[in-house]
């Protein structure tokens, strides 16, 4: 039998099995390897929300998402074509994720009986007979056969030897896709350098799944997807959170202040938390607080003394904060909040996706407490997205809310390496030492610059010791006010600077399409890639509609107003209820429709690309 | 860059006085309130730190104690109500190079932030903590605290309160305080001493001060504020000291086992060698002192202390904080950004 070469576009690949079976790290294998390869990719891990599940079972079931191609890939793809699983419960809890007629590469070994019972499926149930008898196109080899086969001879026991399964799968998909091992066995020899017997066993078992697809013709066709049109520079794949990382790091390091973190862990934040308190060498001081309102609290305290404070979260956290956000937002200090968004209100969904915390940012303080805000759209973009709200908080001495969610924060993509002389320190306002003798002016705390933005005064700094709170100050003094108009005057002037910051960034670009037409998709933060793609598959289909995403939704760009009103409709995709539709309702008096789903997961591309053609065609 | 360049350190001249330290606002607590001559002392403490007024920062939460950083020509925050433990946390830890200062209250840092107040003393950070306990709700206007004895009548406890109120030193040293004093603000001169105390010790600085609300709750701790009673009612801890109270040093208390009791120095069946020797420095001890607790009203009570509890050295959180950042850069040399941002693993496209 000849083997048919076919070359692809796109794939999806889901792997999927027990929270033992390496899936994770298969997964970012083949992601490094495709990389490498010069596709275009995005990735996206779908771990149980239990920590230790019982094995075997549905709720156990860990697993991996990649979507590549050699055009340019915004998600890591609605529906897979090639679904790998190592065991019935992973058969069962992902099929519903594979395009019908798709391939399954099965795990025999993980078909018992007891893998069915643990998985849910009655004694008498077949089901990779009824997969196959589906139309699903079902390859089945014993791995746990194979690789003991493969790795009888190299003195490790039987359960060394089973843990390297997942290579020997990793093997045969490598083969199916034709990407090269080398970076694989690299990798292996770095992560064994001190087992070399282990190093050496994985590597065989993946030359040996490699040899076994060529040898046993398990397949009747063989995919190669070519190099993707990337911008030139050098890559590194990143997930949201380690992107954030990075981001605050970056600007501890480019510029003349120290960054203090005060956070509590929560998911889908802990990451945040996690990745800086091991860069104790970066000029970042990270605090683990003894809860949420602390975290915040402390930030406070150490902006007061001089470092930036952060704070990261996910929507409960936040709503803890809200007060001393508010605290923050009289004081005028520099404050960055990260809400790592996750579903529903109270506990909710951790370990799922939403949007819904947009109008709590815009809205959620008490009295008038303007903040500025900020979304991220991408795992990459999450590191420009930090250093510009860094940027925000200390050059307009706000409190600055930054916006991811779950899905960005654990989802993956190439990102190309910025330079570090082109990120700009951030330029903090700190006021001068000053003789406060009989002949010095009395220093004005609250008088503030041509941009309503007030000194930094730190203590320490001779002439300036003062005294700040949440109580309403007069407007240059900063002494305690009772009087009407000052409340009033102050109070116009927090919002008044919060909308100057609209002249400190930049004008808003169409992502897609004219700047008038038919039809305008407005999103903002992690649904970008996923309206970017029904938009352009709309658009390749013939249809009249652009495309803008927002980054700045507090203040809006100056020219949102004037691209909106070019199109007849607008549409916003969004993983709540409407919030954003609300606000631009609100905001510009235009009739804006949503698009809403509130599933816990990212939007589809298919559903949504077919609301947009219904709206181009009526 | 990780240093900081805004401080301008400045030595003090030796010249400044209490009055340097008091701002040009009008003090607003009620004629007659105990944080009058709590403010005072605080002022009569500052020349004596030996430090410029910019150097030296009072945070504090809300109540009516919590106005007080409004009253001190130093740096101030009146932040929000429970929190001032925090956000004097955030601070002391990224500048551990200022004089830091809590002033609170028995329901600001007892019942809205008790969690704060509760972590601050376990970390151990060199922050001075003075809790102004005056068991009710001023600022409200005289609600029942966390202090507030079991049975008071207050306007939210008209049948009287059934909480049962917590014993401040008890909890500090429940939460592993390394510093845990008591003093009245009817005793300037032993309040100077516990102020000064509290400054000197390096760590969490706990001084718990009965302070008189005059509207509310006058006269609560007057069984050992007024002079006429304090003898028999108050005990004065002194370092190394015998335990010695009442007019003529005529009673002492002595540990039978675990067990404080009143003995009776007159009666020549006791003497000051038989008496618990006060040690700031046993923990253990200090814990027994804390529930010398009773309702002194009632005849044959045990005195209740004042002074220093415990004042125990250990390393402060800022300090274990700033050996790990040098631990670091030692190790791994100030962080390389490049570095960090290309990771393990890149690919480059041409």
């Amino acid at each position: 039998m000849s083997i048919i070469e076919k070359q692809k576009k796109e794939v999806t690949i889901r792997f999927a099995g027990d929270s033992g079976d390496g899936i994770q790290l298969t997964g970012s294998q083949f992601t490094s390897t495709t990389a490498l390869s010069g596709n275009d990719l995005s990735t996206f891990p779908d771990y149980p929300a239990e920590i230790r599940a019982p094995a075997g079972t549905v709720a156990g079931v860990s697993g991996f998402q990649i979507h590549f191609g050699s055009k340019a890939i915004h998600t890591p793809g609605d529906m897979c074509d090639v679904l790998v699983v190592m065991n019935a419960a992973a058969l069962k809890a992902n099929l519903k994720f594979l395009k019908s007629g798709g391939i399954i590469i099965a795990n025999t070994d993980g078909f018992g009986k007891k893998d069915l019972s643990l998985a849910k499926y009655a004694p008498e149930d077949t089901p990779i007979q009824d997969a196959k008898n589906s139309g699903y196109i079902v390859i089945e080899i014993d791995v746990t056969k194979m690789t003991r086969e493969s790795l009888k001879d190299t003195g490790l026991t039987l359960k060394e030897i089973d843990r390297s399964k997942n290579m020997f799968v990793l093997g045969v998909l490598y083969w199916l896709f034709s990407r090269p091992k080398d970076s694989t066995i690299q990798f292996l020899n770095r992560k064994f350098a001190k087992k070399p017997g282990i190093a050496e066993a994985n590597i065989k078992a993946l030359n040996d799944g490699f040899t076994y697809a060529i040898a046993t013709e398990l397949f009747s066709e063989r995919y190669s997807v070519d190099a993707a049109p990337i911008e030139p520079g050098t890559y590194r794949n990143i997930t949201g959170n380690d992107a954030i990382v990075l981001g605050i790091a970056a600007v501890a390091k480019r510029s003349e202040f120290p960054v203090f973190l005060g956070s509590y862990p929560i998911t889908p934040a802990s990451e945040i938390l996690q990745g800086l308190s091991g860069l104790k060498n970066y000029g970042v001081t990270t605090f683990q607080a003894e809860d949420e309102i602390a975290a915040v609290a402390s930030a406070i305290g150490a902006s007061f003394g001089g470092s930036l404070g952060i704070t990261t979260s996910s929507g409960p956290g936040v709503a803890l904060k809200s007060e001393a956000i508010g605290l923050a937002t009289m004081l005028e200090l520099p404050l960055v909040i990260v809400n790592v968004q996750r579903a529903g209100p109270s506990t909710g969904l951790p370990t799922k996706t939403e949007q819904s915390d947009l109008m709590q940012a815009f809205y959620g303080r008490a009295g008038e407490a303007p903040v500025a805000i900020l979304s991220a759209s991408s795992p990459a973009d999450c590191f420009d997205v930090t250093y510009e709200a860094c940027r925000i908080a200390v050059e307009h001495m706000i409190p600055v809310m930054l916006l991811t969610d779950g899905y960005i924060a654990n989802g993956a993509e190439p990102w190309k390496l910025p330079k570090i002389p082109e990120l700009k320190p951030v330029d903090p306002r700190f006021e001068k030492a000053r003789d406060n003798g009989q002949d010095g002016e009395p220093f004005l705390p609250y008088k503030r610059d041509e941009n309503l933005v007030r000194p930094w005064a730190v203590p320490g700094t001779k002439g300036l010791a003062h005294r700040i709170g949440g109580l309403e100050k007069d407007h240059e003094t900063g002494n305690i006010s009772y009087d009407p108009d000052n409340h009033q005057k102050m109070t116009e002037m927090r919002e008044m600077k919060r909308d100057m910051i609209a002249n400190f960034i930049p004008d808003q670009q169409m992502d897609e399409g004219n700047e008038t037409g038919k039809l305008l998709v407005v999103g903002w933060g992690s649904t970008y890639g996923t309206i970017k793609s029904a938009v352009s598959e709309a658009r390749e289909d013939g249809m009249d509609v652009s495309f803008l995403h927002l980054r700045y939704l507090n203040p809006f760009p100056k020219n949102l107003g004037s691209l909106l009103s070019g199109f007849g409709k607008i549409l916003v995709p969004e993983i709540n209820r409407g919030q954003l539709s609300r606000i631009l309702r609100e905001r510009f008096l235009l009739p804006v429709e949503g698009f809403n789903r509130v599933q816990g997961v990212p939007l589809m591309v298919a559903e949504l690309k077919e609301k947009i053609i219904q709206m181009c065609k009526s | 860059m990780s240093t900081q360049k805004t401080a301008n350190q400045t030595q003090t001249n030796g010249n400044l006085q209490a009055k340097d330290f008091a701002s040009d606002q009008e003090v607003r607590w009620c004629p007659g309130c105990g944080d009058y001559t709590i403010l005072k002392q605080v002022q009569n403490l500052m020349p004596k730190l030996g430090l410029e007024p910019e150097n030296i920062v009072f945070v504090a939460g809300i109540g009516c104690s919590s106005r007080f950083p409004y009253y001190m020509n130093t740096f101030g925050m009146h932040g929000i109500h429970g929190r001032a433990p925090a956000i004097a946390t955030g601070l002391k830890v990224a500048r551990p190079d200022l004089s830091v200062w809590v002033v609170t209250g028995d329901g600001d840092a007892l019942s809205i932030g008790g969690n704060h107040i509760i972590h601050l003393l376990r970390r151990n950070l060199d922050i001075n903590v003075l809790l102004f306990n005056n068991e009710i709700y001023g600022l409200t206007k005289g609600q029942y605290s966390p202090t507030s004895p079991q049975g008071q009548v207050t306007k939210t406890s008209p049948a009287g309160s059934v909480d049962s109120p917590f014993n401040p030193l008890a909890l500090a040293l429940g939460a592993n305080s390394s510093f845990a004093a008591r003093a009245m603000d009817r005793d300037p001169k032993h309040l100077q001493s516990m102020l000064e105390r509290t400054a000197e010790h390096k760590g969490t600085s706990f001084l718990e001060i009965y302070q008189n609300c005059i509207v509310f709750n006058d006269g609560a701790f007057s069984p050992y504020t007024d002079k006429s009673l304090r003898d028999s009612t108050s005990l004065y801890l002194e370092d190394g000291q015998p335990l010695v109270f009442g007019s003529g040093d005529a009673f002492g208390v002595r540990l039978d086992g675990c067990r404080p009791e009143i003995v009776d120095l007159r009666s020549g069946k006791w003497s000051k060698d038989d008496l618990w020797v006060h040690d700031e420095k046993d923990r253990n001890k200090a814990w027994l002192l804390t529930s010398l607790f009773d309702d002194n009203t009632r005849e044959g009570k045990l005195p209740r202390p004042f002074g220093v509890f415990l004042a125990e050295e250990r390393p402060t959180y800022e300090q274990l904080v700033r050996d790990q950042i040098s631990a670091a850069m030692e190790r791994h040399g100030e962080g390389d950004l490049e570095q960090l941002l290309t990771g393990e693993e890149t690919w480059t496209v041409k």
